[in-house]
Parts: C-alpha cells; structure tokens; sequence
C-alpha cells in the first residue's frame, strides 16, 4: 500500500529535530511584508519623504524587512509520531501541539511570487470552530517537494503507525468509512490507482458571467476608490479622460443614460466575473486518492491544493443560485468536519466543483459520496399546508410593504410612486412563493438524509445519516397554528445544520428517529410502536 | 429503514414526541421578568425623556411612548409565565433533551457521545435569584443546547453528571 511507502519506519520512531521553514522565506517575508505595508510606507513617504526627511521612511522599511525575514529565524515545527508542534513569534512567543488526529484538513497552496520561486505555503486545518486563527497552524514558505512530503506524512501517516501497531508487517490503509483494512503480509499489495473524478472542462467558463463573484469585485473596487478619493482629496472630474467621458454621458437624455450606465455595469460585473472564475478555477481538479482522500488543484497564478480526509466527509451539497440555475449550471460544497462553509483560511476549501453544469455536479456529488445518486432522488412534497405558508409570507411581507409606503404617501411623508411601484412586489412574491414550494422537499436513503430547499439560493444537501449529531424541532407561532415545524439535523461540519422547513410534526419526529435510530425513543410518547 | 418514509402526513401513534420531563425552577419566572424589565427600562426611559424633551410635542410621539409602556407591560406579564410552561429539560444516558421559547419554540436533542463541553454560567441576574443557565455543546457551530432558570445546585450537579459521562465516551464527537 502507498501509505507505507511514504514514510520510512525510522520515521515512525524517531526523526524529532526541529524544522526550519525554507531559506527563501528570507526573501518572500521580506517582500510579502513590504506588500502588506506598502500604503503606510507609501504615505509617510510622500509625508515626510517630499520634504527631503527620508529617514522615517527608510527605517521603517528597515524594520519590516527585519520582521519579515524574523519569521524564518523564529519558525520551528517537528512532527512525531502522535502530534505536530509548532513555534514561532519573535515577541509573543507562540508554542501550538496539535494530536495528528486532529488534523482534518491540509491545504497547500503557492501564490504568484512562491511559485516563481518554488515554494508553498501549508495550512493544516483543525476544525476548531471557537478560535480560527489561533489554532491555525500555517507553515509560511517550505519548498514544494517538503510541502508534498508534510501533506503525507500530516495525512496518511496514521496508516504507518496503525501498519506498524497491527504488527508482523502487515500491510493496510484506512478506508472510507474509518475502517483499518489489514492485507496479508504475503499477499501482493493491492495498488489502486489515483482516480480522477472531475476536470475543468475550459467551455464552463461560460457559467462564470452567472455568479456574483465580479460584483462583489466591483463593489470593493467602487468602496476603495471612493475612499481613495475622499483620502486624498482628488477630483475625479479633473481627471481628462474622466472628464470626457462625463461630459459625453451627460448629453444623453436620461433613459438612455440610465439605460448605457446599466448595461455598462453588467458587462464589467461580467468581466470580472469571468477573470475571477479563471484566477480561481483554471485547472482545477477533484481527484481520490487511494489513501483515502480527496485532493483539489486549482488556480491560475496562486495554485491552490486543497485535501479533504474522507473519513472526515459528512455529505455534500448542490448549491444553484437563481442566476446560475437559469442557465441551468451549479456548483458542489463538501459537507466535511474541519471545512466550515464561508468561513476564514479555510474559505472556498470545501468547493467540490466550481460553477458548472448541472449534471456534472451531480455526478461529483455522487462519485464523491461513492454510494448512489443521493442529490437527484425524487423528494417527498410537504403538502398543502406547507405550500400555503410559502404564499402567504412571501405575499404577506410585500403586502405589508406596500401598506407601509401606502401609509407614508397618505400622511404626506412619501410621492405616490413608491407604492404604486411596489405593487410590481406582489406578482414576484407569488411566483417566489410558487418556486420555492416547487423546491421544497425531503427524502431519506440509508445512507442519507436529502433535503432540498430555496429559490434564490437553492440548495440541495444530502447529509450522511451517520454524521448527525443533534436535533433541532422549531416551531414558531404561526408553524404551530397549522402543525408544521422545521427539523433541523446539526453536524460538525459544512454549514453546521441541516433544515427540514415546514414539515408535518408528526412526520418530521418520524423522519429524526428514523435516521438517527434509538436516540429518539426515549422521549417518544408510545417508545416501542416508534423504531420500525 | 431502506425505504424513505411515506409521503402526506403521518401522525401515527409512538411518533409523538412528549416533552422533555423536568421543568426549570420557579424562580425563573422572576428572573426573565427582571431580564425583561431591565431591557425595557432603557428603551422606555429613552423615549420618555425623548418625548418630554421635544418641545412642539406631537401626538405620535406621545402615542407612540403611551403603546410602548403598553407592549412592555404585556411582555413582563405573559412572556416569563409563558416561558415558564415551555422551558423543560431532561437527560437519560444516551441524550440530553431540551425544550425552550416562547413564541417560537424549540425542542433540540443531542446524543451524550457527541457532547464536547458542559458549562455553567450565572449572570447578575441570575445570581440574585440563586439560579444557573447549562450550556452543553457539540461539534455544530449550531447545536448548543441551553438550559435556563436551572437552580444551582440542580445546574452543578447536572454539569458533573453531563461531564463524567461525556468523558467515558471515547471519541472526538464529530
């Protein structure tokens, strides 16, 4: 098995002196540093530096240049057999030790200026949800063949000591469910091979103009000028070619501006949004490797090389946005411990795949789950009750929007025009209202619990049965006027909780003991009749 | 359980969920009432003197103050008595069961082999009537369940319990 093949057994024992981060972290330190630093430096420059005093400047440079290359002298990491240490700070001396069985997740990843210079940077996740940062540990610059070589030995190296515990040179790996798999020692090992289950297929790009990513961009790009501008006191309109352009644009009558201004944002959104999709995803790859766990490649100019564990995987979800499900395309999350959706280092760590068609994310959620096809099962419908509880809040708020404006106009605060336009939020509402119903569902496997819910953002997840690790049955006010409530399953990883919305009681306290088997029973009204 | 259950409503007998048996100390009803009040009181004090202030005083003004001491005295005298009905708890070896809210309301249900810590917290309020709130907490960012209005005696022994049978279970809870 390749697992033992990695790691010598010496290494097993012994092998505990201290490791320094690569010598070139003597110069990326330095320059990413300066980077970080460069519009103080750049202000006191122009600050003191114009009138001829450019020592502050260069003594400040001097010592984030000191700092940046301190990192290397005062960065230590060792790893033993059961657990990584880790010490660095120059002032606050920080000393971390991790068990090796808390690391879920390792995630190499080089940006521009590494790459050139061959090195990578080495994230090993530990899923503490309380405190991201300090529990990070993050290895700033090792060379790539080391940063290949901690990832096996951080992630496979359990299968060496269990090999090597199980005794008379047994052979094995931990399979997918967490399970040693002992071989024969005179058995020939069996090699499976790495197993590639997707590959950025170029034509997808065409998804990329359906996500919002090129917004956000804008947006950040819109706040940072504003704030530049208001900074330093310049104006825009004396800029030449803004000006022009100003000037052009006013001479146009106002629907067309309104109009030219609009298509203008959307060809920039997506432009952005394209050149996002490419940065991020160019390359990108999901494969299985047979020590058992999944490695993602991606990125244009910072490569990214995330692995997920398998025995740390919960399920997956099936994410479509309203724009990208317009054109029919999705993207696939991991549910995995370790991988919180959206949150810190770990951010964009759990994408299975990247906006892509439909189909081909459901065929990742399954390969990836290995066992059926969980996210396109036909789902269980939550009745008329439900449907209408869908129509009467979606209406419900727009209506009381509207008799807000309404009341505004009448006491003379507001024109007529808002509420008269807020009418348009009616017919909406309902055609919301009639897609999230048509959305709405539920259904369980053996495996699996399947729950499909939204429309602006819909997503289907299907949550192993086994990776459940609580109950939450909400009620509220008016879900109990017609006996409806929304289940939730909790699991550590990936979102945290799992909503069943708007099923019936009596159904949704079926379905939770159903899936988690016993834990309910005690607290069912009629224990024995309920585990069937 | 191959099959996925039935579609349309079923509401067989045994698939009822009872509630959790033990109720939280009487006092609790106390202590939410202060809770409240103390809340109030701020927002309350801030529009009274907002509306003696204002010197062309208009009507809204005084009967926006009016309905506002209306609302509060209404929450002060049914919110604490309603949580009070609906604020229940239980633990069996295998589960810790909670029920709470008032409008909306909760029941949530985590195995004792997934717990990862036990706490027990007193705030002022708390601490005048002698009361303790439980926090037991799993490996989900959204799965802590919270009991309140627990007297502390009941609230530490409870931890203790919780935490011993937490520590027997060998695994990291995820």
């Amino acid at each position: 098995m390749s697992g033992v093949s990695n790691v010598s057994m010496s290494d097993v024992q012994g092998e505990l002196e201290w490791r320094r981060l690569d010598p070139r972290m003597l110069l990326i330190g330095p320059l990413h540093d300066l980077l970080r630093f460069a519009i103080p430096l750049a202000l006191l420059f122009l600050g003191r530096g114009a009138a001829g005093d450019h020592w502050p400047t260069l003594i400040a440079a001097a010592v984030v240049v000191a700092f940046g290359m301190s990192r290397w002298f005062t960065t230590r990491y060792r790893i033993s057999a059961s657990q990584v240490e880790f010490r660095t700070g120059l002032l606050r001396r920080r000393s971390i030790t991790v068990p090796l069985d808390r690391i879920r997740t390792v995630d190499v990843s080089a940006r521009a200026l590494h790459r050139l210079l061959g090195v990578a940077t080495v994230s090993m996740g530990t899923g503490r949800r309380d405190r991201a940062k300090k529990d990070e540990l993050h290895l700033a610059a090792v060379s790539i063949a080391e940063a290949t070589k901690l990832r096996s030995e951080l992630l496979h190296r359990r299968d060496v000591i269990v090999a090597a515990e199980s005794g008379t040179g047994a052979i094995g790996s931990i399979d997918g469910g967490g399970q040693f798999v002992a071989a024969a020692a005179d058995a020939p090992p069996i090699v499976r091979p790495v197993q590639t289950i997707v590959h950025l297929d170029p034509s997808w790009v065409r998804y990329a103009p359906f996500t919002t990513s090129g917004l956000f961009t804008l947006l950040a790009v819109i706040g940072f000028s504003t704030q530049y501008i208001s900074e330093y006191h310049v104006d825009p309109s004396r800029i030449g070619p803004v000006h022009a352009a100003t000037q052009d644009l006013s001479r146009l009558p106002r629907p067309l501006l309104a109009g030219s201004v609009l298509v203008g944002v959307l060809v920039v959104v997506a432009v952005l949004s394209t050149a996002g999709y490419l940065l991020a995803f160019w390359g990108f790859t999901l494969e299985r490797h047979p020590e058992g766990f999944l490695q993602i490649q991606r990125g244009l100019l910072t490569r990214r090389l995330v692995s997920i564990e398998e025995r740390r995987l919960r399920g997956v979800e099936v994410s479509e946005p309203i724009l990208l499900r317009s054109v029919r395309g999705a993207r696939t999350i991991a549910i995995a411990t370790g991988l919180r959706v959206g949150r810190g280092s770990d951010r964009g760590g759990e994408l299975l795949l990247p906006p892509a068609p439909r189909s081909q994310a459901h065929r990742v959620a399954a390969a990836v789950l290995r066992v059926g096809d969980p996210t396109t099962l036909p789902l269980i419908e939550h009745g008329r009750r439900a449907r209408t509880r869908r129509y009467t809040r979606s209406i419900g708020v727009s209506l009381a929007l509207v008799a807000g404006l309404l009341l505004l106009n009448l006491w003379g605060a507001l024109p007529s025009w808002p509420w008269l336009t807020a009418l348009v939020l009616i017919p909406v509402a309902a055609l919301l209202a009639r897609d999230r119903y048509r959305n709405l569902g539920h259904t369980m496997t053996e495996l699996y619990l399947v729950s499909r819910v939204g429309s602006l953002a819909r997503r289907t997840s299907a949550l192993q049965r086994t990776g459940i690790i609580g109950w939450r049955i909400r009620e509220s006010f008016f879900q109990r006027r017609v006996g409806l409530v929304t289940l939730m399953a909790t699991t550590a990883g990936g979102r945290g909780r799992y909503s069943v919305p708007d099923i019936e009681i009596g159904e949704a306290v079926q379905l939770a003991s159903a899936a988690t088997p016993g834990l309910l029973v005690p607290f069912l009204a009629e224990a024995p009749a309920a585990v069937r | 359980m191959t099959e996925a259950p039935p579609p349309g409503p079923v509401d067989r007998l045994g698939d009822r969920l009872r509630r959790p048996k033990h109720q939280v100390n009487r006092r609790a009803v106390a202590y939410w009432t202060v809770r409240a009040a103390a809340g109030w009181i701020v927002v309350l004090g801030v529009l009274s003197v907002i509306t003696v202030g204002a010197s062309p005083r208009p009507a809204w003004l005084v009967v926006a103050l009016v309905s506002a001491f209306g609302v509060a005295l209404a929450h002060l005298l049914v919110m604490p008595r309603w949580r009070y009905a609906v604020h229940r708890w239980e633990t069996t070896d295998e589960a810790v069961y909670t029920q709470s809210g008032w409008l909306r309301q909760e029941r949530r249900i985590a195995p004792i082999s997934r717990i990862q810590t036990v706490d027990t917290d007193r705030g002022i309020f708390e601490r005048m009537f002698g009361l303790s709130n439980l926090t037991v907490t799993t490996a989900s960012a959204h799965g802590p369940l919270k009991i309140d209005g627990l007297d502390q005696e009941t609230a530490l022994r409870l931890a203790a319990e919780l935490t011993a049978s937490t520590a027997a279970s060998e695994q990291d809870a995820t």
